[in-house]
């Protein structure tokens, strides 16, 4: 049961990464700001810059 | 594990998977089961996996648990960061996987389904799977460094200016090709046009909710957008059923062409938030979804193949493109087997989230292996419909015809039956006006999914929906290729004009990102509009112009590869990436070669513009623009071939020079320091 959690989570973490729910929270953790529209928008300023320079592959 | 029981493992597992390769190899005359396929990859992954990357990963890059890693020295919360080794294969698999293993074994597949099936496999394992273990290896070695970096500190700056000029060529053409399927597979499809256009609404919607009503909830709105897709999908029935609503939907391929040119410059130059990132994620979340159903489906299905291991097009005469098996087989599969623009990934974000070293091997080999796999799923997917639709659909016009009898008297004469009616209630089935000339891939593919699909779940009244969600699915991510692309192409173009301007390499400057995004648009734009304007389709000369341009990266990521293990004093073991590398410089040397020199108008680029110039006088304006974009993309193969040429050039004076003792053999990696999760783990 420990392991179907575990992997559950995995894949729940793994989503978070791929989707950028993850790299949202670490922003928030890190500048201290609480989830709203102005936070979202910020993140995507700092994000964007840098994720849109990512190739994707062929 | 106990000894005697991972013999009898490995053992068992390297029996199935002798037997499988084996009888996918010999069969001949009778229908195969896909499910054959389905063992022989597994067991070449399973057994590719535990030894031969073990052995690479022991013996050549001595990986080292204890040596701290970028993420972990340089952590910032932003680009370098400790991540879960499944995460970082996650997020890996997911940059990697891109329309290039559908389309290109679908296009093999007019070789007969052993071909490709044989190159995905032994590609992967021995070529593909080591260049993004190693790349990404050295590139954890050097704080993430990127592969043109990487080229100018360890071959020199001809090897870092011919990977960036690589990469601009690479990008350029691999947009041109992917917006020309794109339009292949949207022209006169109303019913396909109107659901890839609601995706921009349905993208800007999700951007606004995650802006302004649930910030940050991605997953919660992709999974909201994909709800939208399929309401789409469904009403997109209904627009082609209704005359008028049809009309306002169906455009010529050259509409369609201008509309996407127009869509990559608007892409490249608005904010991302607002449409380009919820198109992403809407595209990402559709793309790994739709691959697991596949894979389930097949697993489930498991059906038969009606296409031959081998076609009689070996011979270099097949109407899906021109060329023999070798070296056109090894050049059309490109990212299914090896793409080195995964070197570019394996050289990007991947290095700065990796824990340990020891995890480069599951993340680089592994994630390749699992590209690799899609790859196979395409081949099958391909592969279940009979031979002759698969012809029919994947045949441009200028070889078999505009009449659908004339089609259908020409493909079966090749000895793949179809009729007309066939192709007929196909086009019913399926919701479309005609399946015929269908070129590009996207089209065949489609209807092989949705064959897999609508027998799996929902039955034949569903194969209409499956075909249009298997179009929608390839469109949509390729489109997300197409503008990601463009801004990435546009990037590296502001940067490099930045040392001769500053102004214009500033990213908010708004007449540099207008200018650049022209640039790189007008560049892509060029080859899709000579694809739309092909008589021989497009795909004929770009898809190999595309695959010889990614394969030549891959060329240079394996020449960085190889000098940096010679300078590791493993050159014992450089066979590793040597003999890919020797294979690659042969195959696409070969087919450069035949695709600027060819006396066969149909494989030579200059031979066919021999023949138009012959043509009777006067010479209109179209066949002169033939004319010159023969000669356009024959220089453009040259100069490619020449640059790697130098690169390979100056990789073997730096290898005689460390083997005969003239240079010094020092790598240029960042020095040692033990990592703190080490000692966290014990």
């Amino acid at each position: 049961m420990k392991r179907i959690i575990d992997g559950l989570r995995i894949i729940r973490d793994t989503m978070r990464e791929i989707f950028d729910e993850a790299a949202y929270a670490r922003f928030l953790g890190r500048t201290g700001m609480t989830s709203s529209s102005a936070a979202y928008a910020a993140f995507r300023r700092e994000f964007d810059e840098a994720k849109v320079r990512r190739p994707k592959c062929c | 594990m106990n000894k005697t029981f991972a013999i009898l493992l490995w053992g068992t597992i390297a029996l199935f998977g002798a037997v499988a390769v084996g009888t996918v190899a010999v069969h001949r005359g009778e229908p195969i089961n896909a499910l054959w396929l389905v063992v022989a990859a597994t067991c070449c992954y399973a057994l590719g996996y535990r030894f031969y990357s073990k052995f690479i990963a022991v013996k050549i890059l001595a990986l080292d648990g204890a040596r701290a890693t970028p993420a972990e020295r340089l952590e910032n919360g932003r680009d370098f960061l400790v991540t879960n080794k499944w995460v970082v294969f996650g997020h890996h698999f997911a940059a990697i996987a891109g329309p290039g293993p559908l389309v290109g074994p679908v296009l093999a597949v007019q070789f007969g389904y052993l071909p490709g099936t044989m190159w995905v496999l032994a590609g992967a394992v021995f070529a593909g799977c080591v260049q993004d273990f190693v790349i990404l290896l050295f590139s954890v070695r050097r704080d993430g460094k990127s592969l043109t970096e990487m080229a100018k500190d360890e071959i020199g700056r001809v090897g870092g200016f011919v990977a960036y000029a690589a990469v601009i060529s690479i990008l350029i053409i691999l947009l041109g090709v992917c917006a020309l399927i794109v339009v292949n597979a949207l022209k006169s499809s109303p019913w396909g046009t109107f659901t890839i256009a609601m995706t921009m609404p349905i993208a800007l919607l999700m951007g606004i909710y995650l802006r302004g009503i649930r910030p940050g909830k991605v997953l919660e709105v992709s999974a909201l957008g994909f709800v939208l897709v399929l309401a789409a999908i469904w009403g997109g029935q209904y627009v082609s059923q209704k005359p008028v609503l049809a009309r306002a939907f169906t455009f010529t391929a050259p509409t369609l062409a201008i509309l996407i040119i127009v869509y990559g410059f608007a892409a490249s130059a608005l904010p991302v938030w607002l449409l380009l990132a919820p198109r992403d994620y809407l595209s990402t979340f559709v793309k790994l979804g739709t691959i697991a159903l596949l894979g389930v489906g097949i697993a489930a299905l498991h059906p038969t193949l009606h296409m031959p291991a081998l076609t009689r097009f070996v011979d270099g005469t097949g109407p899906v493109f021109a060329g023999k098996i070798f070296p056109f087989a090894f050049i059309t599969i490109a990212c299914g087997a090896i793409s080195g623009f995964h070197a570019l990934i394996s050289s990007g974000t991947t290095p700065k989230l990796i824990a340990r070293e020891t995890e480069t091997r599951m993340v680089g080999y592994g994630a390749m292996m699992c590209e690799s796999a899609v790859a196979v799923m395409a081949i099958i997917a391909a592969c279940v419909m009979q031979p002759g639709i698969y012809f029919a659909i994947n045949s441009p016009a200028g070889i078999v015809g505009q009449a659908p009898a004339a089609a259908a008297a020409t493909i079966s004469s090749w000895g793949f039956p179809v009729t007309a009616a066939d192709m007929e209630a196909l086009a019913h089935a399926v919701g479309e006006q005609t399946l015929y000339n269908r070129t590009g891939g996207a089209p065949a593919f489609a209807v092989g999914m949705a064959s897999i699909f609508s027998h799996s779940l929902g039955g034949e009244t569903l194969t209409a929906l499956w075909y249009h969600f298997a179009l929608m699915f390839e469109a949509l991510f390729i489109l997300t290729v197409l503008d990601a692309g463009t801004r990435v192409a546009r990037f590296m173009v502001q940067d490099a004009l930045g040392h001769v301007y500053k102004p214009l390499g500033r990213t908010s400057w708004y007449p540099s990102i207008l200018a650049t995004s022209a640039l790189i648009v007008a560049a892509w734009g060029y080859f899709l509009w000579q694809g739309v304007k092909d008589p021989l389709g497009g795909i004929n000369s770009l898809w190999p112009l595309f695959g010889i341009s990614n394969q030549l990266l891959a060329t240079v990521a394996l020449c960085v590869a190889t000098t940096i293990i010679i300078k590791m004093h493993r050159a014992k073991y450089a066979a590793v990436t040597l003999v890919p590398l020797a294979w690659l410089v042969t195959v696409t040397f070969t087919a450069s070669w035949q695709k600027i020199f060819d006396p066969n108008p149909r494989i030579g680029f200059l031979a066919q513009a021999s023949v138009l110039a012959a043509g009777p006088a006067p010479m209109s304006t179209a066949t002169g623009r033939l004319i010159f974009n023969n000669r356009l993309d024959a220089a453009v193969t040259g100069i490619l071939v020449l640059m790697v040429t130098l690169v390979l050039v100056e990789s073997l004076r730096q290898w005689w020079g460390i083997l005969s003792g003239v240079k010094e053999a020092r790598v240029k990696e960042s020095p040692f320091v033990r990592t703190r999760l080490a000692e966290e783990r014990g």
